[in-house]
């Protein structure tokens, strides 16, 4: 198990070290704006934007430039300074990083608090009404883009601009002094990030415990007259759910791609609101240690993924 | 003959599909007496497993229309509620299946899925319930049950699986156990054991048995009565003895034919049954057996054969519409080492001479 963690971490550097090779060659080599000119402001003297270009080493060739970074970031967990106002981007980076939790936190509990128990509930009333009405909503909510769900959601139910208006809008995260007004202000958000994989998950437990309660062992746990709910839950629910811890995994990593947009429409400070805004600012530097900081949150995710899949299933051994 | 433990009466399990009614079983009746042992044979799709599992009440399709009387206990099992049932189920009739690899939850330790089986029908502690467990396991023949309680079904082999199913359903002592081709997923020297270890603690134990198999040598050494099913109905019922002595329906004959014997000559072909079961959803007209009959004469093809008392012995029942002096003759032949089309071939001449 000790062995395993230590393996499972030293591929965690590797991965991360060809990450950071791909961003910087994405950002560096290939064409892009120029962060000297960026940062120079709008009348920019040659000298000026040679000083920028010497104090951020963008005037050595690209593999020194390359093996600073990576010195930088391996050595020192040092992200480098943001071209756009000289701060640290690590310290960017846990700036806005409770935020994000917050986020993504609220959003995992909502997705699946609503999918599971849809999903648990269509698969043990299959085929009645109940189940029909949630797998159409269901599919609708997978196909509805997170920034157009913001939108509509903000449209239909926000304080300010709301058709009915019954919670906090845009930016009111952003605008809270306190806990429970920063939590009222999350609401919209939680559900908007949540509904495309609380709907993912409902399909994908209904269907996985579909398949489980036509086991073997589930026959076996009824002929010794388990009650129903024991039988579905203890015996089925174990089964079916095993595989979405996998799937649970590898999705808070894609959720990060839902938290940018939710940020964004939402204006909470967080970490994909970071990256959006360094993006938009050409501000690369920022955008390089936000990716991998990303990259590693997804790492971890994953490994505790796999150690918990081990005590959930005795036939995984961990080796 | 004394109460029986369980008595079928008619039951019929028919599955609607988009294909039409499939009649899985159609109108079975049989009695198992208290500690004896009912083998019930057949090909696959026979419907000896629906009739059984219905008996469990585990026959879980929507579409399924059931009808008939399962009487156990002095209560039809088909009408009582679904809690009644669950207090029977795995308390007083207990099934062991096919497949013990996967009979087992895979994430529950062997331990906890007999204790639970101690616990859904006494109130019990959970060291009392592993204890009965660990008692149990020893009985099947687990070495070290102490220790191996605590195991997966992974850890153990397909054997000592099946072992620890049979633990599973008789931890209750079942009245009635209902073994489900028990060991046609174990290979051969294994399904020995498990044969022994079912003979020995039906001694032990006193317990009635359903013992559902396509295989007549598992069904010499287990059963004490004897229940051939051909498309969903018994073509032939009887004594074990009888049944091996005197069969009175061709496919028993076939079944009997195409097992090899050790006394036979080494190079003497087994004679299959030729064609296929047939479709439950269209069944053959008139006995549904007559496709694949080598003596089957025109009129059987219309006519339904009913179960039926063989010269007056109510405990040998066959449905077969050959008449019984041909149907002597032909098994006489039969014995003698002919192969069907001269048996048959016989009786014709001896019709035609008449």
């Amino acid at each position: 198990m000790g062995a395993y963690i230590i393996r499972r971490l030293l591929w965690t550097v590797l991965l991360l070290w060809v990450v950071s090779g791909i961003t910087f060659i994405v950002f560096n080599v290939l064409p892009s704006a120029d962060p000297a000119l960026l940062r120079a402001g709008r009348r920019a003297e040659p000298e000026i934007l040679k000083g920028i270009r010497q104090t951020f080493g963008l005037d050595k060739p690209l593999y020194v430039q390359y093996l600073n970074y990576m010195k930088h970031v391996f050595l020192h967990f040092d992200f480098g300074r943001s071209y756009r106002n000289d701060v640290s981007v690590r310290g960017l980076i846990f700036d806005r990083l409770p935020n994000t939790l917050y986020l993504m936190a609220g959003a995992v509990v909502v997705w699946l608090g609503v999918g599971l128990s849809v999903g648990m509930i269509s698969a043990v009333k299959r085929g009645s009404l109940l189940d029909r009405f949630s797998m159409t909503s269901a599919l609708v909510a997978i196909s509805a883009p997170v920034y157009w769900l913001g939108l509509v959601v903000l449209y239909l139910f926000s304080k300010d601009i709301g058709r009915f208006p019954l919670l906090p809008g845009s930016g009111s995260f952003q605008e809270a002094t306190d806990l429970p007004t920063r939590l009222e202000g999350l609401i919209m958000p939680w559900c908007v990030l949540a509904t495309a994989y609380a709907a993912i998950y409902a399909r994908l437990l209904r269907a996985n415990l579909l398949d489980v309660l036509g086991e073997d062992y589930i026959r076996t746990a009824r002929s010794k007259g388990l009650t129903e709910r024991r039988v579905i839950f203890r015996h089925g629910a174990r089964s079916a759910l095993t595989p979405i811890v996998t799937v649970l995994g590898l999705d808070v990593g894609g959720l990060v791609g839902g938290a940018i947009l939710t940020e964004t429409v939402f204006n909470i400070p967080g970490i994909g609101r970071l990256t959006y805004d360094a993006i938009q600012r050409a501000d690369i530097i920022t955008v390089q240690g936000a990716t991998l900081f990303l990259a590693l949150a997804v790492c971890i995710a994953n490994l505790l993924v796999d150690l918990f899949y081990s005590v959930l299933d005795p036939r995984v051994r961990l080796s | 003959m004394t109460e029986p433990v369980l008595s079928v009466r008619d039951l019929k399990v028919h599955f609607k599909t988009d294909d039409g009614l499939v009649k899985a079983v159609d109108g079975v009746s049989y009695d198992v007496g208290a500690g004896r042992t009912l083998g019930i044979v057949g090909e696959s799709g026979s419907g000896k497993s629906v009739s059984s599992l219905t008996v469990m009440g585990l026959t879980r399709s929507r579409n399924s229309e059931i009808s008939g009387e399962v009487i156990f206990g002095g209560h039809d099992l088909l009408t009582v509620s679904k809690d009644e049932m669950r207090d029977i189920r795995g308390n007083e009739i207990a099934m062991i299946f096919q497949d013990p690899l996967s009979s087992l939850h895979p994430f529950y330790r062997i331990g906890d899925q007999l204790v639970e089986a101690v616990r859904a029908h006494n109130k019990v502690s959970k060291a009392a319930a592993l204890d009965k467990s660990v008692e149990l396991l020893r009985l099947v023949g687990i070495p070290e049950p102490k220790d191996r309680v605590g195991g997966y079904p992974h850890e153990f082999s397909g054997g000592m699986r099946q072992r620890v199913m049979i633990a599973m359903a008789l931890i209750n002592e079942p009245k009635l156990l209902i073994a489900d081709e028990p060991t046609t997923a174990l290979d051969v020297t294994v399904q020995a054991q498990i044969l022994e270890l079912m003979l020995r603690l039906k001694g032990e134990l006193d317990t009635s048995i359903v013992f559902i198999t396509h295989d007549l040598g598992v069904v010499a050494e287990m059963a004490d009565d004897i229940a051939v099913m051909y498309a969903g109905r018994i073509v032939e019922f009887g004594a074990k003895e009888t049944i091996f002595e005197s069969p009175q329906h061709p496919y028993t004959w076939g079944l009997l034919g195409s097992i090899a014997k050790f006394d036979s000559p080494r190079d003497e072909p087994l004679v299959p049954i030729l064609g296929r079961p047939p479709s439950l959803i269209n069944l053959p007209s008139g006995c549904s057996f007559h496709p694949r009959c080598p003596y089957v004469r025109e009129a059987h093809k219309t006519v339904e054969p009913a179960l039926e008392p063989v010269n007056g012995d109510a405990g040998h029942r066959v449905a077969c519409l050959l008449d019984s002096g041909v149907r002597e003759r032909i098994w006489e032949d039969l014995r003698e080492g002919k192969r069907p089309e001269e048996a048959r071939a016989d009786v014709m001449a001896e019709e035609g001479a008449l």
